[in-house]
């Protein structure tokens, strides 16, 4: 066990955990942030998505000891009040079905959006393949995504 | 309006607690994380009325509508208290919904399973609304002294036209609550529904995208304990020791015990293959993970190990051979001696795992008293009776609490991961919260048999269709109904089954049988039709025709007129029969859990490589309760059915599932989906029947045959991107 100091949505942590622990695992068991899911544990979902950085990456394959100063942002912190476009969007086109993927889809849909905000179907359809949906919303995602795009360009 | 007894389900009426408080701070909480400034939300009142089960009313006119049954993903949670809130009427801005814990003396069959809860529930939830606005309207007429027939309501007021007087529901709500229950009440006639009909969005959207906590595995409890299950690495094994020093040297980790979970006496839910499983407790969730992989286990062979080599072969063989005889209309094998034309095609399907995205997880908390249970399940009340037969305890000792599911596709049927919860916390002595891995989930599944089946049929000269027999085998039992389409249609008709055992754990899985005999039936009457030379939905159109006016046999198990309506629908729809240059499309139609569905698949060329541009899809399901909810489940068993027909398998060597995790199990990517999804209802004001299932069966088959007009090659093997099939290139 080592303490690892984390900034989080703006705000720093200390937890003493291992220095293997992934990061999904400290923010939901630690932090007790527990928007960020956890899917497959071996980057092949998407479900754990978070920033890091302003970069989409799978909280459940980057250990703690690797973040050092880099700045995550979860589900919790993409916006104050739910209103980011995404997850606006989101509501607009009532994209959840059982909505565990769902927090998933959002940030990596946010991150993606503020790379390229004007992105073709095609484009929106290759960002979005390592989301698993399972209970098949993709075409829903797809339309929330051109939405919010339309907002934030 | 229609006058209704209020006797059916009468017990949900019934006072059980007293009239104020209660729900208060579920209330709170639910407002407090939606706080967002821009939205408007039912204000929380100072006091809250208990009028039935399903309904309390605040002083201020706010409502709070229980919603009865398990929340999968099929949207109940919202459509179940829209019928409410009609009934009631009331404006949904001031409604509130809460999920309803397990309590079979206030509701009818809290289950989520086989697409039911909106058809079963039709009735108790309306006139759980009605009895609420009668109530509301005798309240009235005694502070106003007036008769009860002067009075009408709208948007939760009552209104006395005569002397231009109103009052909310919330004024009455203390009186009304002090009321008898009338012997009758009235619902409203369909042509007045304001809610049924309309688009209202999933109750639990907003605190899906802000990441709340709301599913079973975001539960905590204070002094909660993380446990994880080690089962055997193959069906047929057993644990013969372990070594366990190192694993409990570890950081963090509490324990590692030995639990065994076969109840007694075994629900129908109970269908687990392993119930002797070693868990690990520890503090938190990667410390217990990383002792799980530290123990030492030896395993045993215990029942012989199976292969999908042998699965296999024992499906052909089963073929081979008669089966057991389940429906036989004239005389099939004669009739097709003397006929123009025979056509014999086999189809087959592996086995599949749920795969919900949310793994299998469960909290407990076993005390020498009493046993709180909280997670996802889609059976609460077969997992209290085992979990009452396990832990030795009575009825009202353990109590169950349902959150929101990441998924269920028949998996949380089976509520094994809820007894080895509770098997864990008793043994503990502490709260624990048991989290499977995905490995674990899609290990230790309760799996969608492995199937095989053999059609047969013949024509006349016309092509018209003489015979038609089925035999199917399945592992462990066969996907054939008897009575389904085309039985009643034909007169020389047969099915047979066969079953081969199994030590393999299976189960429903999203839309049982159909899910697989579906896509194999009307695949193959696409053949037919082509032997027949006619074009597949006037054929489909003509077998109706012939069941509507001289049905062969009384038992067959759908209304052909209501049938035919969905092919007419999409035919019209999506236009079929003109040529475009450059798409191939397949049709097909299918009817379970009482809904009818009818599809169209168009394919398109790009460059090389085929793309799923649009599916057409007619529906009938009655009356649709909420048309949003309704088009998302549609959607979702569309692209279900695509990703499973195309890509998926769960494979066995040595009894070990071949497939462990997403990275070897192939699930439908975002790329990979249909463009575009177009639904069309059919409006006839019938009685609402279910959506979780009824769009995925037929969807294989309409992709089967538009691949078919695209590359000149059936696709008779599920998944249909594997090597036995011709191989074609999918854009994604
Ligand atoms: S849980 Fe991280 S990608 Fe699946
Ligand atoms: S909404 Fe259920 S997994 Fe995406």
């Amino acid at each position: 066990m080592a303490a690892f100091s984390i900034k989080v949505n703006g705000k720093t942590h200390q937890v003493d955990v291992d220095s293997d622990t992934p990061v999904l695992w400290v923010l939901r068991d630690h932090l007790k942030l527990v928007g960020t899911k956890f899917g497959c544990g071996i980057a092949s979902c998407g479900a754990c998505t978070i920033h890091a950085d302003g970069n989409a990456i799978r909280s459940c394959s980057l250990p703690v000891s690797a973040v050092k100063d880099m700045e995550l942002t979860t589900i919790e912190g993409l916006s104050k009040d739910g209103d980011h476009p995404v997850q606006e969007a989101w509501l607009e086109h009532d994209v959840p079905q059982c909505g565990y993927c769902q927090a998933g889809q959002i940030m990596n849909a946010a991150a993606f959006l503020e790379k390229n905000s004007n992105p073709s179907d095609e484009e929106i359809s290759q960002a979005m393949n390592g989301n698993i949906c399972r209970c098949g919303t993709y075409i829903r995602i797809n339309q929330a995504i051109k939405t919010a795009a339309s907002k934030m360009s | 309006m229609t006058l209704i007894r209020t006797q059916i389900n009468r017990r949900s009426f019934m006072k059980l607690s007293a009239a104020a408080g209660g729900g208060m701070m579920l209330g709170f909480s639910w407002l407090a994380s939606c706080s967002s400034p821009k939205e408007q939300y039912a204000q929380i009142p100072e006091e809250w009325f208990d009028i039935n089960a399903y309904i309390k009313i605040g002083e201020n006119g706010t409502v709070t509508i229980y919603s009865p049954n398990p929340e999968i993903g099929q949207n109940v949670k919202t459509s179940m208290p829209v019928i409410v809130a009609e009934e009631l009427d009331i404006d949904w801005k001031n409604v509130i919904v809460e999920q309803a814990d397990l309590n079979t003396i206030k509701y009818n069959r809290q289950l989520a399973g086989g697409s039911q809860s909106i058809r079963h529930g039709w009735q108790s939830l309306r006139m759980a609304g009605a009895t609420g606005r009668r109530m509301m309207m005798e309240a009235a007429a005694k502070q106003w002294e007036v008769p009860v027939s002067e009075l009408t309501t709208s948007l939760g007021e009552v209104i006395h036209a005569a002397s231009d007087r109103k009052i909310g529901y919330g004024a009455l709500a203390s009186l009304a609550a002090t009321l008898e229950i009338p012997a009758e009440v009235e619902t409203k006639d369909n042509a007045d529904f304001k809610l049924i009909g309309g688009n209202i969005k999933n109750v639990d959207a907003k605190k899906i995208v802000t990441g709340k906590p709301l599913f079973g595995l975001d539960y905590e409890q204070e002094g909660m304990l993380t446990a994880m299950i080690v089962h055997p690495p193959a069906f047929g094994m057993k644990i013969k020791s372990y070594d366990d020093s190192e694993a409990k040297a570890m950081p963090g980790i509490k324990d590692v015990i030995v639990i065994n979970t076969e109840p007694k006496e075994k629900q129908w839910s109970d269908t687990n293959a392993f119930t002797e499983l070693i868990a690990v407790v520890g503090e938190s969730t990667w410390q217990v993970m990383k002792a799980k992989k530290a123990l030492k286990v030896e395993w045993e062979q215990d029942t012989p190990a199976e292969n999908t080599e042998d699965h296999l072969r024992l499906l052909s063989e089963a073929l081979d051979k008669p089966g057991e005889e389940i429906r036989k209309d004239g005389d099939p094998d004669k009739a097709s001696i003397k006929a123009a034309k025979v056509v014999e095609s086999v189809f087959s399907a592996p086995f599949l795992a749920h795969n919900t995205m949310e793994p299998m997880n469960f909290f407990a908390n076993v005390t020498a008293d009493k046993a709180e249970l909280v997670g996802p399940v889609q059976t609460p009340e077969y997992l209290r009776l085992s979990a009452m037969d396990l832990l030795g305890m009575t009825e009202d000792q353990v109590s169950i609490q349902m959150t929101r599911m990441g998924g269920g596709f028949g998996r949380r049927l089976y509520g094994n991961f809820g007894l080895e919860a509770a098997a864990i916390s008793q043994k503990m002595q502490a709260p624990i919260k048991l989290v499977y891995t995905r490995e674990d989930d899609m290990t230790q599944g309760t799996y969608r048999p492995a199937y095989r089946v053999a059609y047969k049929a013949s024509l006349d000269d016309n092509g018209n269709l003489l015979s038609w027999q089925a035999k199917g085998a399945g592992i462990p039992s066969d996907p054939l109904f008897p009575h389904r389409f085309p039985a009643g249609t034909v007169d020389n008709f047969k099915i047979e089954r066969v079953g081969i055992p199994t030590n393999i754990s299976t189960g429903a899985w999203r839309a049982p049988r159909s899910n697989f005999i579906a896509g194999a039936e009307q695949s193959f009457m696409d053949e037919v039709a082509e032997a027949a030379g006619k074009d597949p939905i006037e054929f489909r159109l003509n077998l109706f025709d012939r069941a509507i006016k001289d049905p062969v046999g009384e038992t067959n198990d759908y209304d052909p007129e209501r049938y035919a309506g969905v092919l007419k629908l999409v035919r019209e729809k999506s236009n079929w029969g003109t040529e475009m240059p450059g798409v191939f499309r397949g049709v097909s139609a299918y009817y379970c859990h009482n809904s009818y569905v009818a599809q169209v698949v168009d394919l398109e060329k790009v460059g090389n490589a085929l793309k799923i541009k649009k599916v057409w899809c007619a529906v009938d399901c009655g009356i649709v309760v909420n048309v949003e909810g309704a088009l998302n489940q549609i959607q979702g068993g569309i692209i279900d059915g695509i990703g499973h027909a195309m890509y998926s398998t769960l494979t066995f060597k040595d009894g070990k599932p071949q497939q462990e995790n997403f990275n070897g199990y192939k699930l439908i990517r975002n790329s990979e989906a249909p463009l575009e999804i177009e639904t069309f209802f059919v409006e006839n004001g019938i009685d609402p029947t279910g959506l979780g299932e009824p769009s995925l069966p037929p969807i294989s088959a309409a992709l089967a045959n538009a691949l078919y007009k695209a590359t000149g090659q059936r696709y008779y093997h599920q998944p249909f991107s594997s090597a036995e099939q011709v191989q074609v290139e999918m854009v994604g």
